[in-house]
């Protein structure tokens, strides 16, 4: 603590986000654009998109922080807040957990097996492109629960690019490891156990990081789209997404810009800690 | 090493390659890298192999170690057909092959513990052999964390510990800087001075061939065969200086020289660019020893 609190980068960072919060400040409360005359070149251009010749998009329609921290206070002690951010990690966490059981194997056998790579990998390689929200209908009519449907697309999110990152991990193992594990009289599962697994392990943290990155997105999104009606939390089942999504809705302006917050803070913590693990997961890798 | 009592008794081998050939690629578009090449590594002998970069050095050791097999000719041990890989003969590998996931410790104890042979005999062997390469201090740092001198010399405990037939090391101390380079030629000339085993070493630099060799087998170009043998008579145990004063070192050194020369010139002659390339290092070299 003493260490991070005399370190440049430490106050680099929060000046950083200080003087970000005082420009929004002032924008928001100037409520007002530079001179219009300013505009009159590009009028044409202007008209042509839309804009009317008294508006023009300004962060004066963004309420001020000081105003998210006012309607922040006030839905901190609403515990619908709270089942908010309870129900979006645990969709985040259930799919990001299924896509690792699932994935992680199904990538080392596509690495390990020609027959499982002939097999398997065509298929994964037409669907991979399809984007996770792009699977939102289908589910919602394949799945019997909407909270499942939710759970299948954020698993879609993180499923590919762990997949992609074990098999690319686990094929860029040199090859003579497994020559010097072979000649020392290694068998195939001692092979698999002691080579393979952790000299993919590395790929397998990178690829958790940025599936888990993909898994907020896509849930915050899901759960707009599918207007958050879940049988486990009823109502207030909706999570962040759907929490933007009813603040939007109602008009509370501040309420969208602290759930916007909130996603930032969750997949800021999710990160975070995917990064500790991974680190006490792979201690060769800081020992440089 | 023969003094100690947790080592196990060496029992070294010998290699034969008889008529070995190997080529590369499809029918149409077939190369051949090694060609009806034939030489023993003789038993409790150092043989150093010594040709130019690219000559098919590497694959004669994939050959010997049984990671592939020839296209024609055979590889024996001790008169068996060599037809896989196999702890009999380990591979110290170029750069260095250490697991880097696995500390010092591990490493070298990756050949027991993989056969389910990890014994109290073998604990200790381990234990002797950290010693024996100066590596107690370092015994649970990754690789990463050594330096290269550190690297070959634990490589060198881990393929010992398995008490191979023959030892195989593929130009181990490549990418060395000169000074470690020397101190790692006196300290594997006295590991191997002390156990005798059969050590096949491969390398393109001409001094550290005769400065290890008890012979030393000068290669051709692609494809390989064996252009001559010359027997390294030179007293043990060797020291890096005694050898720099040596007459009769200079000379190996100049007769090994010259036919890696008129190899040289045999190949630029044929036009390829790789020979153009040697006939320039080994003209280099030559005008210094």
């Amino acid at each position: 603590m003493k260490k991070m609190l005399s370190n440049p980068v430490f106050w680099r960072g929060v000046a950083s986000i200080a003087v970000f919060l005082i420009l929004w400040e002032i924008g928001s409360r100037s409520k007002q654009w530079m001179a219009p005359e300013f505009f009159t070149p590009f009028k044409e251009f202007l008209g042509a998109m839309g804009f009317k010749k008294d508006y023009l998009p300004w962060v004066g329609a963004v309420p001020a922080p000081s105003a998210v921290l006012d309607s922040w206070t006030a839905v901190f002690v609403d515990a619908s807040y709270w089942q908010s951010w309870y129900m979006s990690f645990f969709r985040v966490m259930s799919g990001f957990i299924a896509a690792m059981i699932i994935g992680i194997p199904f990538g080392l056998s596509l690495a390990m097996s020609r027959v499982a790579h002939g097999i398997g990998f065509p298929v994964f390689e037409v669907l991979r492109p399809i984007p996770p929200l792009a699977w939102v209908p289908a589910s919602i009519i394949f799945w019997p629960t909407q909270e499942s449907a939710i759970a299948f697309i954020t698993f879609l999110g993180a499923f590919y690019t762990i997949v992609i990152n074990v098999l690319g991990g686990a094929r860029s193992i040199d090859v003579r490891y497994f020559q010097a594990a072979q000649s020392m009289g290694a068998s195939r599962a001692d092979i698999f156990r002691r080579i393979v697994l952790p000299g993919t392990l590395p790929s397998i943290v990178v690829g958790s990081a940025v599936g888990m990155g993909i898994t907020w997105e896509v849930v915050v999104a899901a759960e707009m789209i599918s207007g958050g009606g879940s049988q486990i939390g009823g109502t207030r089942g909706g999570g962040l997404g759907f929490f933007i999504w009813l603040s939007y809705v109602g008009g509370s302006y501040e309420q969208i810009v602290v759930g916007m917050i909130s996603i930032g803070i969750a997949g800021f913590a999710s990160s975070e800690l995917l990064r500790w693990l991974g680190r006490y997961a792979t201690p060769w890798l800081k020992a440089r | 090493m023969a003094e100690s009592k947790v080592a196990p008794a060496i029992v070294p081998g010998e290699i034969a390659a008889r008529g070995v050939s190997k080529s590369y690629g499809a029918v149409r578009f077939r190369k051949e890298i090694v060609r009806d090449c034939s030489f023993t590594i003789e038993r409790a002998k150092l043989t150093v192999m010594v040709g130019p970069s690219g000559c098919g050095k590497s694959t004669l050791i994939r050959l010997l170690a049984g990671f592939e097999q020839p296209s024609a000719g055979t590889v024996t041990l001790d008169g068996a057909t060599i037809s896989g890989p196999g702890r009999d003969r380990l591979v110290v590998f170029q750069e260095t092959a250490l697991f880097p996931w696995m500390t010092t410790w591990d490493n070298i104890l990756y050949g027991p513990r993989a056969r389910g042979q990890l014994t109290k005999e073998a604990l200790e062997f381990g234990e002797f052999l950290l010693v024996k390469v100066g590596l107690q201090e370092f015994r649970d740092k990754y690789p990463g964390q050594l330096s290269g001198g550190m690297q070959r010399r634990a490589e060198l405990a881990r393929a010992m510990i398995n008490n191979p037939k023959v030892m195989i090391l593929d130009e181990p101390f490549r990418g060395l800087d000169a000074m470690t380079k020397e101190l790692m030629w006196e300290y594997y000339s006295r590991l191997y001075e002390e156990n005798r085993r059969t050590n096949f070493f491969v390398t393109t630099d001409i001094d550290e061939a005769v400065f290890l060799a008890d012979r030393v087998l000068v290669m051709s170009n692609i494809p390989t065969q064996v252009r001559a043998v010359i027997d390294v008579d030179l007293p043990r145990p060797r020291k890096l200086s005694d050898l720099v004063e040596s007459d009769r070192a200079n000379d190996i050194k100049k007769q090994a020289l010259s036919i890696l020369h008129a190899e040289a010139m045999r190949s630029f002659s044929r036009g390829s660019k790789a020979a153009a390339d040697f006939v320039e290092a080994y003209l280099k070299r030559a005008s210094r020893a």
